[in-house]
């Protein structure tokens, strides 16, 4: 009884598919752009085209082993990504694409935490912060006396190590007794529903909850980037007086996969459709000028990271890293 | 016969048996295969994390800065939810297996052991959220101090996601108890009650047991109803009011992480994944050196 | 038994209500779960959402290749681990010798139906992707859930084997049969119920996975059906699981709707083992 279905399922499958192929994967955080920019491709073009959102670290491992052309990342590639990528040979034209902004998010029955300084975030968010910073008052003495309750990203997310570094000042250093989860639903749904609550995740999650949430201004006391506390926005992050919680993302492209031409045309594509893009789905894009200076990068096909191949680093815009790089 | 016939017929025989013994071998592969991946990994951890750190720590911060490798926080964690999801399985599981195998009509069992097993077949996402969502608010309101991640939520879905396992296969096995042997107790002037618990249980206990076996496995290594639910603080506690994180929910945080492949933070998958392999294969040994002796008996 | 006593028929009577209540419990919780996503995504079904690929617009997506990538992967799970689930069974129980090596594979099987699907999913990378080169396939992600339910399939068809009184064994070799012509001939149909079980728990686990997959390189958006055991694929867990993580308001009854398509092929692809099923049992056993 099986046999003839066997027949013909097998006559079918001796397919991989037709040829062209332009493999994406890596982190969630880049996955939704990556989608939108697939999807308008494929209005356009008959690749095939497939987005995987194994993480940052996975996808690099297979960027590295050459098994897919695009790598998303949330951060910037780190020393052990380099020196896989030199082992399987693989060089990576590094491309940012968007700035993902980190809303720090609170109750909106909170009325007294409008604004924060980068100070005051730090104590609250140190390792040591877990003994001695667990009421509102502690922060700040005329706030009321009562417990804080703390939501934030996963630890093994691009975006916990991103506001670790930016405000506690070291990687994965902070406090452990906070509600932490990998879906920022979860988070939003934890903050919206307790007023004592204050957390931070992805700007596009507050955008899509306005009306549960009240944001916190931030104050990086610096003065040439904007006097006193801002609210992050399309605008502030983009012109980069909402620091220092806004990062790059980017997308990773082997530079021997672009001499096809499916892959060559997709990465165009998303430099070129991407900016717009970018804003549909909740991220901020890149000032005009850093974009250009992007296509120009993949164009000359330029390799390495103007990151120094080390990973993240706070309060530098991507524009002058680029110009520099 | 003929003796030409008899020989073909043995080497068929012969082949016919060396190819079920290469489809079981598959098995065997397989755990070789898992095992040489997490020696790997966890000799390389241990070269630079030493074992007793391992074993006497009381915090696990593996990626923080001040790292802390200690794995009796993952284990508490997993062995509460695990231990909640049984305690709600096996009572629901058995009894329902019984009703299905002694007491309903054939009608009612054609309609509801299906549904039942349509209980395995929801996507533990869904059962997941169902605890985050819909299970954890409700318990809020009777138990004070429940947190919104927590033990008893996931503890309690897990168990319900598993019944089908433990009814399925317990009321095969009681369905196969021949007649005869109940009609005898029945002749002997024992009711319903007396046989089923001296004679039909007894008899189908191999596959209960079975069943409860592998829905103890299935507890442990659930991943995403812990992950969604259960929340991300390894914790060293018996309180199922609180967030903890299972083994597995730290195995999915890392395996689908931003940390880079070659890390200790990575190796930390491995590690923790080993011990889980470590603690399942003593129980399932000490289960079956119990069930053994009691089928002596 | 009961030292002389009659039965005591009003404890029975309250004991057959509990067992009925413990029955009706799961169920009505089940009722609860899924009535709330068939109350929210039940609206979205249609045609179009069958046929669509995602898309960034919630009200534009669909779940066309997860759908046909689900029910291809189940098929050839099932192709994998049935057969070679079943044989290792019969051969462990009809063929293999009691002993201490037996009863550490019995064990060991135990064990690995406990393993984290992730570590599948780890296994399934470096051994079917990319040491067997098969690639980010359909292939690859079917062998790495037929190793995943093999423990279930087996475990399951062990009991039904063993349910199977030795007496038919003895009659089968009695009449001249030989071993093997005894197992298929008399112990399988016998059994074949409890396989059918196995199977049944088996699909339904397979089908609901979703993180070995994304590890191994299942997609998790694409803009083509898989076209062949090497193409890439995704599944419905998959897609359902990247919705519920969206922000948009919107994808959330997006993943209610593709939570109602999976059942929906659950209820399909167990369809025709259950009435199998329920058959054979009512021809053998009553």
């Amino acid at each position: 009884m099986r046999q003839p279905l066997l027949f013909i399922f097998l006559a079918a499958a001796c397919g991989r598919g037709s040829g062209d192929l332009v493999a994406v994967d890596g982190s969630s955080t880049v996955f939704p752009i990556s989608e939108a920019v697939a999807e308008e491709f494929s209005r356009e073009h008959k690749t095939h085209v497939t987005v995987g959102a194994s993480g940052t670290g996975g996808g690099f491992k297979k960027f590295c082993n050459g098994e897919i052309a695009i790598a998303g990342a949330s951060r910037p590639i780190k020393p052990e990504e380099v020196e896989m990528c030199a082992k399987g040979s693989i060089e990576y034209i590094e491309l940012p694409v968007a700035y993902d902004g980190l809303a720090v998010v609170v109750h909106p029955s909170n009325t007294w935490a409008s604004s924060m300084t980068v100070a005051e975030l730090a104590k609250l968010w140190a390792p040591d912060a877990q003994e001695k910073i667990k009421k509102w008052s502690d922060i700040r003495p005329d706030w009321p006396a009562k417990e804080i309750h703390l939501f934030g990203a996963g630890v093994d997310s691009g975006t916990y190590d991103y506001f670790t570094q930016a405000i506690v000042g070291k990687e994965h250093s902070s406090r452990g007794d906070y509600t932490s989860s990998e879906d920022d639903n979860v988070l939003v749904h934890g903050i919206a529903s307790d007023p004592l609550a204050l957390g931070f995740f992805g700007y596009a999650y507050y955008l899509e909850n306005k009306d549960k949430l009240s944001l916190v201004a931030i104050d990086d006391e610096k003065a040439d980037n904007g006097a006193g506390p801002i609210l992050p926005s399309p605008q502030t992050v983009r012109d980069g007086t909402y620091q220092p919680l806004s990062r790059p993302v980017f997308i990773y492209v082997g530079k021997a996969a672009t001499a096809k031409p499916e892959v060559a045309a997709f990465v165009d594509f998303y430099l070129a459709r991407g900016p717009a893009l970018v804003e549909e789905v909740g991220y901020i894009p890149l000032p005009d000028s850093a974009y250009e200076l992007v296509r120009a990068r993949f164009v000359g096909r330029t390799v390495g990271s103007v990151f120094g191949g080390k990973g993240s680093k706070v309060g530098v815009s991507v524009e002058d890293l680029l110009q520099a790089g | 016969m003929p003796r030409k016939r008899l020989v073909g017929s043995a080497a068929r025989e012969r082949s016919i048996e060396r190819a079920l013994l290469g489809c079981a071998s598959v098995s065997i592969v397989t755990t070789f295969a898992i095992l040489v991946i997490f020696a790997v990994e966890t000799f390389a951890f241990f070269t630079e994390v030493p074992l007793a750190k391992f074993l006497f720590d009381t915090e696990w911060t593996p990626l923080f800065a001040d790292a802390h490798f200690g794995i009796w926080p993952l284990v508490a964690g997993t062995l509460l939810t695990s231990a909640l999801a049984i305690a709600v399985a096996v009572p629901f599981g058995l009894l329902s297996a019984i009703y299905l195998g002694e007491f309903a009509p054939p009608r009612v069992r054609r309609i509801l052991k299906p549904t039942l097993e349509l209980l395995a077949g929801v996507p533990t996402i869904v059962y997941g959220y169902f605890a985050l969502v819909v299970l954890t608010p409700m318990l809020q309101k009777v138990i004070p101090g429940l947190a919104g991640l927590n033990a008893l939520s996931p503890g309690i879905v897990m168990g319900v996601m598993i019944v089908p396992m433990i009814t399925s296969l317990s009321e095969d096995a009681i369905q196969a108890v021949p007649q005869s042997l109940r009609e005898g107790a029945y002749a002997l002037g024992a009711g319903r009650l007396a046989t089923i618990f001296r004679v039909v249980l007894p008899t189908a206990l191999s596959g209960i047991a079975a069943s409860v076996v592998l829905a103890v496995s299935r507890a442990i290594g659930e991943t995403m109803i812990v992950a969604i639910a259960a929340g991300q603080e390894p914790r060293l506690t018996a309180d199922p009011r609180v967030p903890i994180e299972t083994m597995t929910t730290f195995m999915v945080q890392i395996g689908l992480g931003d940390a880079p492949t070659g890390s200790l933070g990575y190796r930390t998958l491995f590690v923790v994944g080993a011990s889980l392999f470590v603690m399942t294969f003593t129980a399932n040994l000490f289960s079956h050196r119990l069930a053994r002796r009691f089928r002596e008996r | 038994m009961n030292r002389g006593r009659p039965p005591n028929r009003v404890l029975e009577r309250g004991f057959v209500w509990l067992c009925f209540f413990a029955t009706l419990l799961p169920i009505v919780v089940l009722a609860l779960l899924l009535g709330d996503v068939v109350i929210t995504g039940v609206g979205r079904l249609s045609w179009d959402f069958l046929t669509s690929f995602p898309s960034r617009n919630p009200d534009e997506a669909g779940i066309y290749p997860a759908v046909i990538g689900s029910v291809l992967l189940v098929a050839l799970t099932g192709a994998f681990a049935l057969p070679v689930g079943i044989a290792t069974a019969i051969y462990l129980e009809e063929y293999g010798k009691r002993g201490r090596i037996a009863n550490l594979v019995e064990i060991n099987i135990a064990n690995l139906a406990g393993v984290p699907s992730i570590i599948y999913g780890l296994l399934g990378l470096e051994v079917f992707v990319r040491f067997l080169g098969l690639g980010r396939s359909l292939l690859a992600g079917a062998l790495t859930l037929g190793l995943l339910v093999l423990p279930i399939v087996i475990m399951a068809s062990r009991e039904a084997l063993r349910t199977v009184p030795l007496e038919m064994r003895e009659a089968g070799l009695a009449l001249g049969a030989t071993q093997w012509r005894t197992v298929r001939s008399v112990v399988l149909p016998m059994a074949l119920p409890g396989i059918l079980t196995g199977s049944i728990l088996s699909v339904s686990r397979a089908i609901g996975e979703a993180a070995p997959l994304v590890m191994l390189g299942a997609a998790t958006a694409m803009n083509f059906v898989p076209d062949g055991l090497l193409s890439p694929f995704t599944a419905l867990p998959i897609q359902i699981f990247n919705w519920t993580s969206r922000p948009q308001a919107g994808f959330a009854v997006d993943a209610a709707a593709g939570i109602i398509v999976l059942m929906l092929t659950l209820l399909v692809l167990n369809g025709a083992a259950i009435w199998l099923r329920h058959r054979i049992q009512r021809r053998i056993f009553r």
